[in-house]
């Protein structure tokens, strides 16, 4: 009977102590990545290899999918602002949604899920063929060799991919307003140049970006350098790389969002 | 060290990066490269500034001539004190007037200049002392009513007068 009530406040426990002994490796894992960027940087055509990656062939998707939801915003944002008599604004609201929030977002979540899930299982996979460990016997630092090249690969391209995002969006939004609904193509770009601000709009969604991929790609370094090295350790690595990405780029935004407007 | 086609990639993907953030200020944040030494400053005292926001346009004959930079109010005279910075090219003489119109019926608010005739030009940190105000809606639409209705009495008695 007391075993029946116990055990789950045990489990709860070591629920908790996990979840923080995690948060404290995670913390150590990012001081060691930065620790021995050095190194990794001044070879830097392992970077380039990983931004070809992680970034290049993430573009794709990154490119379609900013023109389709700027193509939705068009035609949402047309419906509603009509009804008001302002649909002339349409241009403004495209571009403020897509640089504040949607393009270094959604680009995260993309990336997260493109990019991030398979550095979790190439890492994963290293570690369960216990290949770091053969470059730790080779006194190549694993840290060095595969880890920090993922980490800058990822926090470079991530800014580069929303950018992306975001000026395909606008088009979408254009291709929409000005080629479909036939608004004035001038005043679609002069209300959007007149209410959107270099260092507010432009600058601070790229700041968010950067944001988004520092924790992305660490998110996703991290779980495959921590992942057990069986196959099933694997594939829960790669599902909760996705998972906790997904969660920690919707609460960032919120801090940074409270933050900056 | 061997160029590969992976750097030809990344190089494209960077490239292309740049040129989007680059779009994105010129053209969708419309950054004009306006620094300190193409302005000058004029200030321009207002009773009531309606809705003026800084970074509202100021047009001559409806062309933009510069910015509203700075909008406080003075704790003196306690009116609106808007601070326009003007681009160099366009000098305005002394008895130049500035009003806040609208663009519209429910548009944006800016400051309209009108030239005078006055030789002289206005110098950097000058006063525009030619001013008029914005028109608040809610105060037009109570001068109409009372005027309408002080119209319509009057009206009423002198018919029973007769």
């Amino acid at each position: 009977m007391l075993e029946l009530l116990l055990s789950p406040l045990r489990r709860l426990g070591h629920t908790t102590i996990n979840a923080i002994w995690r948060l404290g490796f995670i913390t150590r894992f990012l001081f060691a990545i930065l620790r021995y960027s050095g190194q990794s940087l001044l070879r830097f055509n392992l970077t380039i290899r990983e931004i070809y990656f992680a970034g290049v062939l993430s573009v794709i998707i990154v490119v379609v999918s900013g023109l389709f939801v700027g193509m939705v915003l068009g035609l949402q944002g047309y419906n509603t602002l009509s009804r008001f008599g302002s649909a002339d604004a349409l241009g403004a609201l495209v571009a403020l949604s897509l640089l504040r929030e949607l393009g270094p977002v959604l680009a995260a979540l993309l990336f997260s899920s493109r990019a991030g899930s398979a550095m979790t299982a190439e890492i994963g996979l290293m570690k369960a063929t216990e290949q770091l460990d053969a470059m730790s016997v080779m006194a190549v630092n694993p840290i060095a060799r595969v880890v920090a090249p993922r980490f800058w690969a990822g926090v470079i391209s991530m800014p580069i991919l929303a950018a992306m995002f975001n000026v395909m969006g606008i088009f979408g939004g254009y291709l929409i307003g000005v080629v479909m609904i036939g608004l004035d193509a001038g005043t679609f770009w002069s209300q959007m140049q007149s209410n959107v601000d270099l260092h507010a709009d432009v600058v601070n969604g790229l700041i968010k970006s950067l944001c988004f991929g520092i924790a992305v790609t660490l998110i996703a370094v991290f779980e495959g350098y921590d992942a057990t090295p069986t196959a099933a350790g694997v594939s829960a690595a790669t599902t909760r790389t996705v998972v906790t990405s997904a969660l920690v780029i919707l609460a960032v935004d919120f801090v940074l969002t409270a933050f900056m407007f | 060290m061997k160029r590969s086609t992976i750097d030809l990639w990344v190089g494209l993907f960077v490239a292309i990066g740049i040129a989007a953030v680059v779009f994105l200020s010129l053209k969708v944040a419309n950054l004009t490269p306006q620094s300190a030494d193409q302005t000058y400053t004029l200030y321009a005292d207002f009773d009531n500034i309606g809705g003026l926001k800084v970074k509202a346009p100021v047009k001559e004959a409806g062309v933009v001539v510069g910015r509203v930079s700075a909008i406080r109010l003075d704790n003196k005279t306690y009116r609106a004190r808007v601070s326009l910075s003007l681009d160099k090219q366009y000098d305005f003489s002394r008895d130049t007037s500035a009003e806040i119109l609208t663009a519209g019926l429910l548009g944006e608010q800016y400051v309209g200049l009108l030239q005078g005739g006055d030789p002289d030009t206005l110098k950097d940190g000058e006063q525009i002392t030619l001013t008029s105000s914005a028109l608040v809606l809610e105060q037009l639409i109570g001068k109409f009513m009372t005027s309408f209705t002080g119209g319509n009495s009057g009206k009423s008695t002198a018919s029973a007068a007769q």
